[in-house]
């Protein structure tokens, strides 16, 4: 297991690919608590995080609330909308204010990219980016690699086609960047509009068509159309991008049987994938989420549960 | 670091597993209810070689289990990184049985109190005994052993060095001089 220097979790991209192996083991120990009737650790007792979305999220924020909790920290959920932000507080007061309470890790997420990490810079505390305008979602796509890893047994050499709006999706390019460091292929598809223009330089190819790259992956991973991104019209409409897009029951029938779909959600059923292709066998995505508790405590763990370097005490 | 004196040799580290083994099924009066859990990493192998050795008493397999303590400590921020989390894998409930904890090396009892608290948390034992190779005293907490391979005296500058076929390719038991740092 490599050891952990960071103090903040801000990108994969700046991770080493022995760095996220061990978050994924890790996530694999804590997953135990899953099946204890006692689901506490006392690992993060006195410590302080908070909850710092300017988004709105479910998934994310649940998670990193359960995981908090169960590993013993002191949780603050900062709503925004009750907060001074909406009487023009700015960034770095907000971010001035948390670490004066004595705040031990802030989980940010912003519409702004790189939001996370100009708090990283102010905050002595550690600071984990939960998602940040278009740039990247770290532990959504460690969850991932996650499930990929638990339910194939390996990431090096699959063979991985990214579905959906590649441009805007922070997810996407966490994924990308994770899947590569581990020795996946990547192969991403959509609406042209939507795929970054000089995509192929970093290593990853672009398919044209549903039907040609489907039967080919090892993972089919949908991205969600985002609507709130989506103002200025890349595509013509969601049932266009539905017809060309998603997954129905005809496109399943292309999918191997050992392969697997996963989707980072909340899903738009009927867009990216229909209610009866997200409840076959080889969808991840209920997985996908009880892991993302795991995968949580597991980066809590490794920026709140050790001290300084070099401080060797008995 | 160097290496001062080998306290125990393979054959002595048999015959100490032996006897202890005797000493479990003699105050357990047999093995029944019996669990013994390893803590991770060298309490591991330890605890399945008593198992084997209490097998080759009574005939009767006594289950083994895991314990990983490292989310349990109380020391974490003291330490310089995060040490590795292994699994705990214990195959039966432990409530209402005997459980024998088996470690490496007795030294502050910090080990062993996160193991209790570990365990506590897993369901509510009839009885917790403690068995280890080497008691090198120096104890922070009011915690003693059951069973006991060797004792041996100590400094604090020294280090116990406990290695096993299984992670170190020998079986000793050796005192290294060095300064005061966890083993």
């Amino acid at each position: 297991m490599a050891k952990w220097y960071h103090k903040d979790l801000l990108d994969i991209k700046d991770l080493k690919a022995e760095e996220i192996e061990t978050i994924l083991d890790l996530t694999s120990s804590c997953k135990q608590i899953y099946q204890r009737q006692i689901k506490k650790f006392p690992t993060l007792r006195g410590k302080t995080v908070v909850l710092l979305f300017f988004e709105p999220s479910t998934r994310t924020r649940t998670s990193f609330e359960i995981a908090s909790k169960w590993m013993s920290a002191d949780l603050v959920n900062v709503s925004i909308a009750q907060s001074s932000v909406v009487k023009g507080e700015s960034l770095y007061d907000t971010a001035r204010t948390i670490e004066a309470m004595g705040t031990d890790l802030v989980v940010v997420r912003h519409r702004s990219a790189g939001v996370p990490h100009t708090l990283a810079k102010l905050l002595s505390c550690s600071v984990i980016n939960a998602g940040d305008g278009a740039h990247e979602h770290p532990t959504q796509a460690l969850l991932d690699l996650y499930t990929i890893r638990e339910r194939l047994g390996r990431i090096q050499g699959l063979k991985v086609l990214i579905v959906g709006d590649i441009l805007h999706s922070r997810v996407a390019r966490s994924q990308i960047y994770a899947l590569q460091k581990l020795g996946a292929e990547i192969t991403v598809l959509g609406p042209s509009t939507l795929i970054p223009k000089g995509i192929e330089s970093f290593g990853v190819k672009v398919g044209t068509s549903l039907e040609e790259e489907l039967p080919k992956a090892d993972v089919v991973s949908l991205l969600r159309i985002q609507k709130e991104r989506q103002e200025r019209g890349h595509f013509p409409s969601l049932a266009e991008y539905a017809e060309l897009y998603g997954i129905n029951e005809e496109r399943l029938k292309l999918i191997r049987d050992d392969a697997l779909i996963i989707h980072p959600g909340p899903t738009n059923l009927g867009v990216e994938i229909t209610p009866k292709a997200a409840e076959d066998k080889r969808s991840a995505i209920n997985q996908q989420v009880t892991n993302g508790v795991a995968v949580r405590m597991a980066a809590l763990y490794l920026l709140l549960g050790g001290g300084q370097e070099n401080e060797l005490v008995i | 670091m160097t290496e001062k004196a080998k306290i125990m040799d393979a054959e002595e580290i048999r015959r100490a597993l032996m006897r202890i083994a005797n000493q479990i099924v003699e105050r357990n009066k047999g093995v029944g209810g019996l669990v013994i859990v390893g803590i991770h990493r060298r309490g591991v192998p330890l605890a399945k070689r008593l198992a084997e050795a209490i097998f080759k008493l009574e005939g009767e397999e006594v289950p083994v289990g895991t314990l990983d303590i490292n989310l349990y400590r109380d020391d974490l921020s003291t330490i310089g990184y995060q040490p590795i989390v292994r699994k705990t894998e214990i195959p039966v409930d432990i409530s209402a049985r005997n459980v024998v904890l088996v470690d490496d090396v007795l030294y502050t009892g910090r080990t062993v109190r996160a193991a209790l608290d570990a365990l506590m948390d897993l369901g509510r034992p009839k009885s917790i005994q403690l068995a280890v190779l080497v008691d090198r005293g120096h104890r922070e907490l009011p915690i003693r052993a059951d069973y006991v391979g060797k004792d041996v005296p100590s400094s604090r500058k020294e280090i116990i060095s406990v290695r096993i076929m299984e992670f170190d390719g020998k079986e000793e038991v050796v005192i290294i001089d060095g300064k005061s740092e966890r083993t």
